[in-house]
């Protein structure tokens, strides 16, 4: 018995302690569900700006935070996900959208891979062409078809 | 076309120029949309004297820094002296927002270092910070006469950021 005490005791310790260092982490989580997974919808679309390859869901930065819960805010204000999008748009520019809006400046963000596809395919294009004129056209004599055909038999000549 | 095998190496030095460029960039300095538009409102309670509070709209007609601070963060320790190299010139008045930092910190780092604001103002949960896009303290915004913001620095105000950026701006700005 004595012996099974100490490790239970740890083990209690050990889970206090842990509810006591990271009480950001068991933040209210599922209050409502339909705003969770709306916040998370709109928060998977945003980068976290702090550690930038990271979503905005993702990300557990103190910023990242804020933010969830300042969408939270604004979903139950009854605020559309355009709304929410254009708030945090008109905070921290286009950046934060994972799919920049189609505009002059990422126009050639859009295009520029199609323009890249086309221009590859009219170069393979007129590659082939230029060899298959450039093909050198020999034709084989009689005696040129046997000498090859000895050859492939594998016939010493 | 006896140049042909010129080609790759064309090509390479192309991408190198491109490569050297990018590596210039400074991808963690996200442009603020906010440059050119007013500066978000608020009402903050000032560090000092949490009764008195201080609004953007209380400095129209003026030209000053508006700087993001936090006793907790790193960057400012290192932008602090050059901020009270600033305020002692006299040129711009330095507003503060200390940003989600326990008021006795805040206090503290000022003692210590020394007090380059005209005041600062507490934003205790970020929702200020948050209207004024700031993603990575320190952060300074230079804020005109009509109360539009003018610029956005991103990290510690150097010396150079300063000299280059902020002080030809503010004496333009300032022009009768």
């Amino acid at each position: 018995m004595r012996q099974h005490g100490l490790p239970l005791i740890l083990a209690f310790l050990c889970s206090v302690g842990f509810a006591q260092t990271n009480p950001k982490e068991a933040a209210p989580l599922a209050q409502d569900t339909i705003v969770e997974k709306r916040l998370n919808e709109i928060s998977e679309e945003m980068r976290c700006l702090v550690c930038q390859n990271e979503s905005l869901a993702g990300s557990r930065s103190e910023l990242a935070l804020d933010l969830r819960r300042e969408i939270r805010t604004l979903i139950k204000e009854g605020k559309s996900n355009q709304e929410i999008r254009d708030f945090m748009v008109s905070r921290y520019g286009d950046f934060v959208l994972y799919r920049p809006p189609v505009k002059s400046t990422t126009l050639l963000l859009w295009i520029g891979p199609f323009v890249l596809m086309v221009g590859g395919f009219f170069a393979l294009m007129v590659a082939l062409k230029r060899r298959r004129k450039n093909r050198p056209t020999t034709t084989l004599s009689v005696a040129d078809i046997q000498k090859a055909e000895t050859l492939l038999r594998g016939e010493k000549q | 076309m006896k140049a042909k095998f010129l080609i790759p190496l064309v090509v390479f030095i192309i991408l190198v120029g491109f490569l050297a460029v990018g590596l210039q960039l400074k991808p963690s300095e996200v442009p603020s949309p906010l440059i050119g538009k007013p500066a978000p409102a608020f009402t903050l309670p000032t560090l000092a004297d949490p009764k008195k509070t201080f609004s953007p709209s209380d400095f129209k007609g003026k030209v000053w820094l508006f700087n993001v601070w936090a006793s907790w963060c790193v960057a400012c320790k290192e932008e602090h002296p050059v901020l009270m190299n600033l305020a002692k010139q006299n040129r711009v008045a330095i507003v503060g927002l200390d940003y989600k930092d326990p008021r006795d910190a805040a206090l503290t780092f000022l003692q210590r270092g020394g007090d380059p604001y005209l005041f600062s103002v507490v934003d205790q949960n970020g929702r200020v910070g948050i209207d004024y896009g700031v993603y990575g303290v320190p952060e300074t915004f230079l804020i005109d006469r009509e109360g539009v913001i003018r610029y956005k620095h991103i990290g510690p105000v150097t010396p150079r950021v300063l000299e280059e950026k902020i002080l030809p701006l503010v004496a333009v700005l300032s022009k009768p």
